[in-house]
């Protein structure tokens, strides 16, 4: 039996800001992880990891990265995603304080 | 101080201008990130976790008040307020955007500052002791070597795509401050009767493979070290390894040749080097050392010293501790604490900044200094001039009292910034300072290095600390290995693991029972952990950390 996927996200960093971003469903760069495309199927993963290549103009880096499925969007299956999803955590920087001053 | 001359600022505006030019293309789409990629990290650039990153040379960590007011005013301007200084004694700023670096590198060039060969496979910034110049024990100054080297390393043409980074220490002190057995070629002074020379080390290193570096020659002439230096670097460049990056410093090369292998070719190949250097490198050498001359001290009554002694614990406690033996009579080394507790590692807020460089210029003879250990040195105060001093340190919480000992810790940013770690250090280096300063324990504790590094390349020394911690990620959890006796001096040893890992919420109380063992068993309060440590040796540690754990789990 072949082996479960485990949900993704295809995630960069924004060439100019150097932002943590991610891909949405509607081909956008949103640097809010529960906004973000929750990709289920590999060959689908693959096909929107192509496309994030094609655009050097906009970011860096391109990846998937592994989430799980939360009741509010996509949630990080790893403590290094759940960093770059927040900021660091010695000072109240980077997107923690970037996305609640919204 | 050395004042670059209308060449290097010439050779820095040109450098500045290609990268603006390079950074404009990248923007435009006209340059791929790949190709990209090389000429940012040749100007110091990283792509990090949640931004760019800009790494300053700040060549032997040296610098005046007025490059230390021209890095506040970038780190207000273009970043956050703030800048940390690494253990390769330069400073970092995490937040840059890409459009905006090519300013901060003009404003750098206003100061004669740069970031050039901060990154990449070349010769890095030359590091030396940060007491150089006012240290007790110096036989030289190492500075003026160091400077000579980093003109030398400077876009040597043969040396811009080495087979990996080279980084070169400098010490001309037998007790090593500067870490030099843990170096590609760590370099000290030694004297052989009136001759001054050079002992050169090669192959140190720390990182996955961690070695301490071995003596390839006792003694090097004045008017040989360049070109003995180059045909190191260069055997290293025609035979190190490229096929592998894990295998590709010069710590392996010597350690798969051996060192005789090593020595014998450079020897071989400095047959061919040495008649290329006319002795121009000798008149160059002559002219930064008359820059680098000491400068005139004062000579005072140490009175308001002594008054402010006795009368001020508070100001007794931090000169017992943050001060250090200078060379001239009446002064002192001065050593600001950047590991307030609970604080991050070495970091600085722009404000703070300002405040050194006055005092610096103030008090200090115009001279900063940046130390591996992540702390600032003012090198040369009159010590009847320290009272009005720390009471400047302490309205800008600079005044802590604690340069080596436990919360005095060495820690790389970790998984908090940085793209290759696997777990944080900072909030571990924050959580032990802040739990021994409850405690009241570290002036007990005495003398105790604590090295923290977020992965095996060991940016945090954990290597040689005397407590080393490396942050790893096991089975997607943060999880700490302890190494004990590391040595990052004179005596370089690296450290031995304790055993398994600890989880994040363990590692402190894991620390909390090194210390107990040690307060335990040491002789009397004279003999410090390392000692104790090399005298009982692993075992006691062993046991507190892992079968009392594991008895009072049992309860």
């Amino acid at each position: 039996m072949p082996r479960a996927f485990t949900p993704k996200v295809v995630t960069a960093n924004a060439l100019l800001e150097g932002d943590v971003v991610y891909l949405t469903f509607d081909d956008r760069w949103t640097r809010d992880l529960a906004q973000a495309e929750l990709i289920t199927d590999e060959a689908h993963a693959q096909l929107r990891l192509l496309l994030a290549e094609g655009q050097p103009d906009q970011v860096v880096g391109v990846y998937l990265a592994d989430v799980t499925d939360g009741p509010n969007g996509p949630e990080p299956a790893h403590f290094r995603e759940d960093f770059r999803r927040s900021g660091p955590s010695n000072y109240r920087h980077g997107k923690q304080a970037e996305l609640s001053d919204v | 101080m050395y004042d670059y001359s209308e060449f290097d600022a010439a050779f820095v505006a040109e450098r500045n201008r290609q990268f603006r030019q390079q950074v404009e293309r990248r923007v435009s789409g006209a340059l791929t990130e790949d190709e990209f990629k090389p000429l940012r990290l040749m100007n110091g650039l990283y792509l990090q976790l949640h931004a760019y990153m800009l790494r300053v040379a700040i060549p032997y960590g040296t610098l005046d008040s007025a490059k230390m007011r021209q890095l506040a005013h970038i780190a207000e301007r273009w970043d956050k307020g703030y800048g940390h200084f690494t253990t390769r004694q330069n400073i970092q700023y995490n937040w840059p955007k890409l459009p905006d670096v090519p300013d901060m590198l003009d404003s750098l060039a206003e100061v004669g500052m740069h970031a050039i060969q901060t990154s990449g496979n070349t010769i890095r910034n030359v590091t030396a002791d940060h007491f150089a110049g006012a240290a007790e024990d110096e036989i030289a100054d190492p500075r003026p070597v160091a400077e000579l080297i980093r003109q030398w390393s400077t876009d040597h043409p043969e040396f811009q795509f080495l087979p990996r980074k080279f980084k070169i220490a400098v010490t001309g002190s037998p007790n090593d401050r500067a870490v030099i057995k843990a170096h590609d070629i760590g370099i000290q002074i030694v004297a052989r009767g009136a001759e001054q020379g050079y002992r050169v080390i090669v192959g140190g290193g720390l990182g996955r493979t961690p070695m301490i570096g071995k003596v390839l020659s006792d003694f090097v002439t004045q008017d040989d070290l360049l070109p003995y230096l180059e045909s190191v670097v260069s055997v290293w460049n025609q035979i190190g390894r490229r096929d592998n990056k894990y295998k590709s410093r010069i710590k392996i090369t010597v350690h798969e040749h051996g060192i005789e292998d090593i020595r014998a070719r450079v020897a071989e190949r400095f047959k061919l080097v040495r008649p290329a250097f006319s002795g121009v490198d000798l008149a160059l050498f002559d002219e930064i050392k008359a820059a680098f001359a000491p400068p005139a001290f004062r000579k005072a009554g140490t009175e308001s010293f002594d008054k402010a002694y006795s009368a001020d614990p508070v100001f007794r406690a931090w000169a017992d501790t943050n001060l250090a033996a200078h060379r001239a009579p009446g002064y002192a080394i001065v050593q600001i604490s950047l590991k307030a507790h609970g604080a991050t590692p070495g970091d600085a807020t722009a404000a703070q900044m300002r405040v050194m460089a006055d005092l610096a210029e103030t008090y200090g003879h115009d001279e900063l200094r940046i130390s591996h250990e992540q702390n600032v040195i003012l090198p040369h105060v009159h010590v009847s001039d320290l009272p009005a001093l720390h009471a400047t340190l302490k309205r800008h919480g600079l005044a802590t009292a604690n340069i080596g000992l436990i919360s005095d810790i060495i820690a790389c940013p970790g998984m908090d910034y940085c793209a290759l770690a696997t777990a944080r250090s900072i909030p571990i280096a924050q959580e032990i300072a802040t739990r021994f300063d409850e405690l009241k324990l570290e002036h007990d504790i005495g003398e105790l290095k604590i090295k923290i590094s977020g992965c095996i390349n060991a940016c945090g020394h954990h290597h040689v600390g005397q407590i080393g911690i490396l942050g790893l990620d096991r089975a997607g959890v943060e999880n700490y290995q302890i190494t004990l006796g590391g040595d990052h001096t004179h005596d370089a040893a690296l450290g031995q693991r304790t055993g398994p890992g600890f989880s994040a919420d363990e590692i402190v109380p894991a620390i909390e029972r090194i210390i107990e063992t040690y307060l335990d068993y040491r002789q009397d309060r004279q003999e410090t952990f390392l000692q104790t440590y090399r005298r009982i040796g692993m075992e006691p540690f062993k046991s507190a950390l892992y079968e009392k754990a594991r008895a009072h789990a049992a309860e």
